[in-house]
């Protein structure tokens, strides 16, 4: 590069410089607040709404979830021919990754699937893009059919500071829940029956190791898996309001209590008593399930979203129970929640019919789509004819905790930067790095760093 | 992407000096790399100057972005690792790669293309195919355990990527395997030019195939070197595929590195200031290291 060019270079850089310094990043956006809108009419006749087109963007891409979504959408258009049904899908991540340049742009889609989090839908509430659904909510009387727990993890208030209440901002089609998956065939062989207070699962976990057995399957490469071993264990010690405080980042909360150093040190227990399956931190996700439906191990601390995979390998041998209740006749409190909620863009021009095609896809006659197609649905889950053995289990396990309020929120979700603190922390907590103190001191920082915001 | 050459029917001044109508002929090129290249480094300068979440109106951060990326003991560490990883990916692969080369040339070997393509193989693979590979043979039951189990070795098997002490080195190593071939075949074309003379001379001389490879061989071969560590140096600082699709920056954040960095501050968090800063740093530190190679490898050359 000659030195002419270089000069030339460095002046077009500096014209470069000033002509972008007339603009503050973000201003380009809208900057409306989300609006309670208490006084917006409603309609929920979608047949009146005149010719729409809807653009939705969601990530139903995978077996049953693309099938149930596809029947919807077809039925949906047959029920609603005026409205015109525009579907973008892609995979979550690539979802994740293009949503907010897609919010912020001019010919932003009309429902979206925005992901619960704070650096998600509570970052889109923060800047406006997305719309208060409590208006459709009264009108087609969601408030009525989804339980205050699940329409918790959908809920913002308005400024989107507060996670976990407020106004609803997305509706979601399917539950999730975090439990035990056991091999029956092993428990059978070992001579005990599924635990049903944590007495007996820490008699099983014992029985099982000394008879040789690979107690619990954990793959903790990835680093986020643990935290569902976590919450699990949480759950036994930590009183429900506390967790949702810490997992939804509200103020109050406090990761160094004493309930909190328990779980944390039964989890080290569990370590150096040697229950979980070795080089758990270098093993892979799935391949540590998919061991377990090949006999390594007896109990699996997962989520319901392995209930399709693990029924198609182990047949009738594999069974899901929620972790036992802290005392005896207990509510069982566990992790869990909702698929991604769909919500509706502030740019959207046909609000009504958008919140006619939520309606539709949450709809009790959905529900019943979602269940034939091996989807967990998120209400009215004791009504539907689960898939499979496994399927009644993880059905009857999602309606009871959900029912009883018993669900709380992923851990990570309490701060935009809590997924990966927590994951990092629990690595090193379980590689006895870090003290039980010590991890949840750090945990407690980044909360406490952000409420205190 | 040099457009704009050769027009030879409309020669008129003097040969040598440049008219300054030549710049025109520059100009589509220097558009394009104005708007792909130029533009989006400076916005990315001037972004890591506020406070942004990539939504909301952003506030004025000043430097203190940098201070941040100076001052986090994490993003420090991923700066760190980098340069490890610049060991494993830039220094091992030229010593082997000098190795390898000098055998195969000097041996005369027979097939020789077909070892060069073998070594050469790990460079056409996509990357995300390379980790996927490795992360199997890492892994508790994967084989690089049941090797070590075979031959007796089981108290060292582990969870290598899981392992604090062992997760950097371990992705280390595949930057070792995967830039080696590189390195070889640009030494291989590097010394197939060197005249025979050179080494008859050192021959009669008295010199032994050590003193030929110091003498002769290593520095006729400077050039390349040069733009071998230039290549694999900027290959360690960047990597990013290798870290995502391996350990995530785990176990912890032993094996976290910036462009990992850059890429969960912009789209994880939604902190797209810090990210910027992060990808600023790290282009000036690339560009700082290759400048000091490619002057040693011209100096070299003169």
């Amino acid at each position: 590069m000659s030195r002419k060019v270089l000069r030339t270079t460095a002046l077009a850089g500096l014209v470069g410089v000033l002509g972008l310094a007339a603009c503050t990043p973000g201003s380009g956006g809208t900057a409306a607040p989300s609006q309670p809108a208490p006084n917006a009419s409603v309609t929920t006749d979608a047949a009146s709404l005149g010719n729409v087109t809807l653009t939705v963007w969601d990530q139903e891409v995978r077996g049953g979830q693309e099938k149930q979504m596809s029947t919807l959408i077809s039925q949906f258009q047959q029920a609603y021919p005026n409205i015109k049904i525009e579907r973008v899908s892609r995979s979550f991540d690539d979802l994740t990754k293009t949503l907010r340049l897609a919010l912020s742009g001019k010919d932003a889609p009309d429902v979206v699937q925005a992901n619960n989090t704070r650096s998600q839908m509570g970052a889109f509430v923060t800047a406006g893009e997305l719309v208060n659904l409590d208006p459709w909510a009264k009108a087609y009387g969601w408030d009525q059919r989804y339980p205050e727990s699940v329409r918790a993890v959908s809920s913002y208030s308005t400024d989107g500071t507060t996670f976990g209440s407020g106004s609803l901002f997305g509706l979601p089609q399917v539950g999730e829940v975090v439990g035990v998956f056991y091999s029956r065939s092993k428990l059978a062989k070992l001579g005990i029956q599924p635990p049903t207070t944590w007495a007996e699962f820490d008699a099983a976990l014992a029985t099982a190791k000394d008879k040789g057995e690979v107690p619990l399957v954990l793959g903790n490469l990835e680093k986020w898996p643990a935290g569902h071993v976590f919450g699990v264990v949480q759950g036994r010690y930590v009183p429900a309001p506390e967790i949702r405080a810490l997992g939804f980042g509200q103020p109050g909360g406090d990761w160094t209590s004493a309930e909190n150093v328990k779980a944390a040190q039964t989890l080290v227990d569990w370590v150096d008593a040697g229950y979980f399956n070795s080089g758990f931190n270098g093993q892979d996700y799935d391949p540590a399930w998919q061991g377990f439906t090949k006999g390594e191990g007896v109990f699996l601390i997962a989520g319901s979203w392995l209930q399709a995979d693990l029924s198609a390998a182990m047949k009738d041998d594999v069974g899901f129970m929620l972790p036992p209740p802290s005392e005896a006749g207990g509510t069982a409190v566990t992790t869990g929640g909702t698929g991604l909620p769909f919500a509706i863009t502030s740019k959207a021009e046909n609000k009504d019919a958008a919140a006619a095609y939520i309606n539709f896809i949450t709809s009790p006659d959905a529900m019943k789509v979602l269940a034939e197609n091996g989807n967990l649905p998120v209400v009215e889950t004791s009504q539907q004819t689960a898939p499979d053995a496994l399927g009644k289990d993880v059905y009857a396990a999602f309606d009871a905790v959900s029912r009883a309020d018993g669900l709380v929120p992923y851990l990570d979700w309490a701060t935009p930067t809590m997924g990966d603190t927590l994951g990092a922390t629990l690595q090193d907590l379980l590689a006895k790095k870090v003290s039980p103190a010590d991890a949840l001191a750090t945990l407690q920082k980044d909360y406490a760093e952000f409420t205190s915001k | 992407m040099s457009s704009g050459t050769g027009s030879t029917t409309r020669r008129a001044g003097p040969p040598g000096e440049p008219r300054r109508v030549g710049y025109l002929f520059v100009l589509p090129a220097f558009a394009v790399y104005a708007a792909f290249a130029l533009y989006p480094l400076l916005k990315a300068v001037y972004l890591s100057l506020w406070h942004w979440d990539g939504l909301t109106l952003a506030t004025w951060a000043g430097l203190s972005n940098y201070a941040d990326v100076l001052g986090d003991e994490r993003l420090r560490g991923a700066f760190a690792h980098a340069l490890v990883l610049m060991v494993f990916f830039a220094v091992l692969p030229l010593l082997v790669g000098l190795l390898l080369a000098a055998v195969l040339h000097r041996a005369k070997v027979r097939g020789l293309p077909f070892f060069r393509t073998v070594v050469f193989l790990p460079q056409v693979v996509a990357m995300v195919v390379i980790a996927v590979a490795w992360r199997r043979i890492y892994a508790p039951d994967g084989s690089l355990n049941s090797l070590l189990g075979a031959v007796g070795l089981d108290s060292w098997a582990r969870g290598w990527l899981g392992d604090y002490t062992f997760a950097l080195p371990a992705v280390g190593v595949v930057g070792t395997w995967l830039e080696s071939g590189l390195v070889t075949v640009l030494l291989l074309a590097g010394m197939s030019r060197i005249p025979t003379e050179l080494y008859e001379a050192a021959r009669l001389d008295g010199a032994g195939p050590v003193r030929e490879f110091l003498s002769v061989t290593l520095p006729s071969v400077r050039a390349e070197i040069a733009v071998a560590l230039t290549l694999t140096v900027i290959a360690a600082l960047k990597t990013f595929d290798l870290i995502y699709m391996t350990t995530s920056g785990g176990p912890g954040y032993s094996t976290t590195v910036p462009s990992y960095e850059v890429y969960r501050q912009a789209f994880e968090v939604g902190q797209v200031g810090l990210a910027s800063t992060i990808g600023v740093v790290l282009t000036v530190i690339i560009f700082a290291i290759s400048f000091v190679i490619t002057r040693i490898g011209d100096r070299g050359g003169d």
